[in-house]
């Protein structure tokens, strides 16, 4: 990596975001400053209508903010066109949505090339299927690559996002609700994963509005009225591991009983 | 550069087969998009090749006449303002025709013409036909073929010999299948020694059958049949092409000068340029294909809305595809080159299927009418050309909305 390791992957400065709505003029983001370091796992909170929808938008790339700065592995956001800001996209980050977003009809390995095929320069198609293959394996789903998202649960889908998010080798993974359309196991699960990818050295930042969720992450960045109002790295993180293996002895519990 | 190229057609290539695999999940509403092309491409395909044919068929009706060849009618008999048709007017003899044959420049054969309606008889049977009195050149003036025997000879013309060239159809008539070379036929009374008989020829330019004649020398036509020293025409071969004109001007003020006629007078005759002919018959048939291609582009420039239209749909349809391919890096380039390549791939499989129904239709009519549709290679160029860049044309609406899409709204579109 040619930047210091010093330097923030994400620095917000006085970062805000308007929009305009008719004639009311809604201020979604005013004024955040956050730094982010290569590393991390982060957890933006807040009800909804605190901005931290706009923010993950915004930090995504695919919104521009009205003023302040957005560096992003030190480059500067701000000015770029939409060709510019694709590239950006592709190369350094990856995202992760709440309705997995996958093609439909198209197999999980071929939803996983996706940003490959878009990279500068060319990926070839069989260096395209290697990596997806990687990827595949990484998130725990090496034996279905063939399978269309309607033959996967809602678990494995999320897998197979957060597969196509890591496939094109991103500075940061970007998961809005990663968690939102999931049931609680599998949630944990997914958090699980997460876990395993931040340990292995990728960044995440993850929208949520689940106290549940959020404890699973290494900082905590609460928003309200499009301000950040707290910024913790709370003591007591829960390991998702641990989480499942408790679940385990519960349910074996149960079903003795 | 070479680099660039190579990234650039392997992209294309690869957004083709995107394109061609949204193509393939709507069989059924890919095909009916296109059926707007196909039935475009296919009527203006077999339009032109049926104009084409039709056009072949009338210039060798024409040059069928003869190559080269100028008919000098004498002018028209009237009698109060009621016309009786060229070369009834007694105004061109036997010595203009010699004239012809002797002052003007580039004539490379002459013959005098004298005709007559007769009844022939032979075997027994009897036929109403034209008895027509001829030079010995004619057949080669005409470029008519004999099926058996030979033509009269000058020596036999100069010696009003009653020898005798038929026509298929009265020696159908008289002799059925009997081969008539070597019998005898008689007209007026006359008998005659059938020497020759003629090649069908079919109908003519002005659908009366050709080969319903009988041809003798024009000496024994004009002392035996006609009793007449005038000529109803001279058929005048020309040397080339280039020389029609000046022959023609020639022959005007040659037979103006011999008929006395001053500078208020109208000429007594009408010289009939076959080149003139086939000239007028030809742009004629030019316009009428030109017609006929137009009208059947219409049809095309309606499937291209249709086209366009679909891709609309689909272009709303597939928003959080689009969305999803812009959130992975998606340029609004690739975005617009997918859909663009999804239409033009659509009119250029409507063009194919287009040209192959085109073709098909053309052998039809062929077989049918009495002349072949001619398909030619310039028109399944153009109509392939003229697709393609209905389908850039009409694609490129869509592609530029779908391109220009809003990842954040595209991606919330449900």
């Amino acid at each position: 990596m040619s930047n210091a390791p010093r330097t923030p992957v994400i620095q917000l400065r006085e970062l805000a975001k308007t929009y305009q709505t008719g004639e009311v003029e809604v201020k979604a983001v005013c004024g955040v400053t956050l730094e982010i370091q290569r590393g991390e796992f982060v957890a933006v909170m807040g009800a909804s209508g605190s901005g931290k929808s706009t923010l993950m938008n915004t930090l995504g790339c695919l919104d521009q903010r009205t003023s302040g700065d957005y560096l992003l592995d030190g480059v500067a956001v701000a000015g770029l066109n939409r060709k510019e800001l694709a590239k950006l996209r592709n190369k350094k980050l990856g995202f992760v949505f709440q309705n997995f977003n996958l093609l439909a009809r198209t197999s999980a390995l071929e939803n996983i090339e996706l940003p490959l095929f878009y990279s500068q320069p060319l990926v070839t198609l069989r260096d395209r299927r290697e990596r997806a293959v990687q990827a595949l394996e990484k998130v725990g789903l090496g034996k279905r690559g063939d399978h269309f998202p309607s033959q996967l649960s809602g678990g494995q889908q999320q897998r197979v996002a957060i597969a196509r998010a890591l496939v094109s080798r991103p500075e940061v993974l970007l998961a809005d609700e990663p968690t939102g359309n999931l049931d609680t196991r599998t949630s944990i699960e997914i958090m699980g994963l997460f876990q395993e990818l931040n340990e292995s050295g990728i960044t995440v930042v993850m929208v949520t509005h689940e106290l549940d969720i959020a404890a699973y992450c290494k900082r905590i960045v609460v928003m309200r009225d499009g301000q950040v109002t707290s910024d913790t790295r709370p003591d007591d993180r829960r390991s998702a591991r641990e989480e499942i293996a408790r679940l385990n002895q519960v349910e074996a519990k149960a079903s003795l009983a | 550069m070479f680099t660039l190229f190579s990234i650039l057609v392997a992209r294309i290539w690869q957004t083709s087969l995107i394109a061609l695999r949204a193509l393939r999940r709507n069989k059924m509403r890919s095909l009916l998009t296109a059926l707007g092309i196909i039935i475009g491409v296919a009527s203006v395909v077999a339009m032109v090749a049926v104009g084409n044919g039709a056009q072949a068929r009338i210039t060798s009706q024409v040059s069928a006449l003869g190559e080269n060849l100028l008919t000098v009618f004498a002018g028209s008999k009237r009698s109060g303002g009621v016309s009786s048709g060229l070369g009834s007017a007694s105004t061109i003899t036997l010595a203009d025709a010699e004239a012809i044959a002797r002052e003007v420049t580039d004539v490379a054969a002459v013959s005098p013409e004298v005709s007559s309606t007769a009844q022939a008889i032979a075997n027994g049977r009897n036929w109403s036909t034209t008895i027509a009195g001829e030079s010995s050149a004619y057949l080669k003036i005409r470029d008519w073929k004999l099926a058996a025997g030979s033509m009269f000879t000058e020596r036999e013309v100069r010696s009003a010999a009653k020898v005798a060239v038929i026509g298929s159809k009265p020696a159908n008539e008289l002799f059925g299948p009997l081969n008539p070379v070597g019998q005898s036929v008689r007209v007026k009374n006359i008998p005659f020694v059938i020497i020759g008989l003629l090649e069908s020829k079919g109908a003519g330019m002005g659908g009366q059958n050709q080969d319903d004649k009988i041809i003798i020398p024009y000496t024994t036509a004009m002392k035996r049949i006609t009793g007449d020293k005038f000529l109803r025409s001279v058929n005048v071969q020309i040397a080339s092409t280039e020389r029609m004109e000046v022959a023609q001007q020639q022959i005007t003020s040659l037979l103006r000068q011999r008929h006395r006629l001053t500078a208020g007078h109208d000429d007594d005759f009408n010289i009939f340029n076959q080149k003139e002919i086939a000239d007028t018959v030809n742009s004629i048939s030019k316009i009428i294909t030109l017609l006929l291609g137009s009208i059947a582009s219409i049809s095309l420039v309606v499937g291209g809305i249709g086209i366009m239209n679909i891709m609309l749909v689909s272009v709303t349809e597939r928003t959080r595809e689009i969305g999803i391919r812009i959130a992975v890096g998606a340029q609004p380039g690739d975005i617009r080159l997918q859909f663009l390549i999804e239409a033009v791939t659509l009119s250029l499989l409507g063009g194919l299927i287009g040209v192959l129904c085109g073709v098909g239709a053309s052998q039809l009519v062929g077989m049918v009418a009495d002349f072949k549709a001619v398909v030619s290679t310039g028109s399944i160029i153009l109509a392939f050309g003229v697709s393609s860049v209905i389908g850039i044309f009409f694609g490129f609406y869509p592609a530029h909305k779908a391109a220009a899409l809003n990842p954040i709204d595209a991606l919330r579109y449900e």
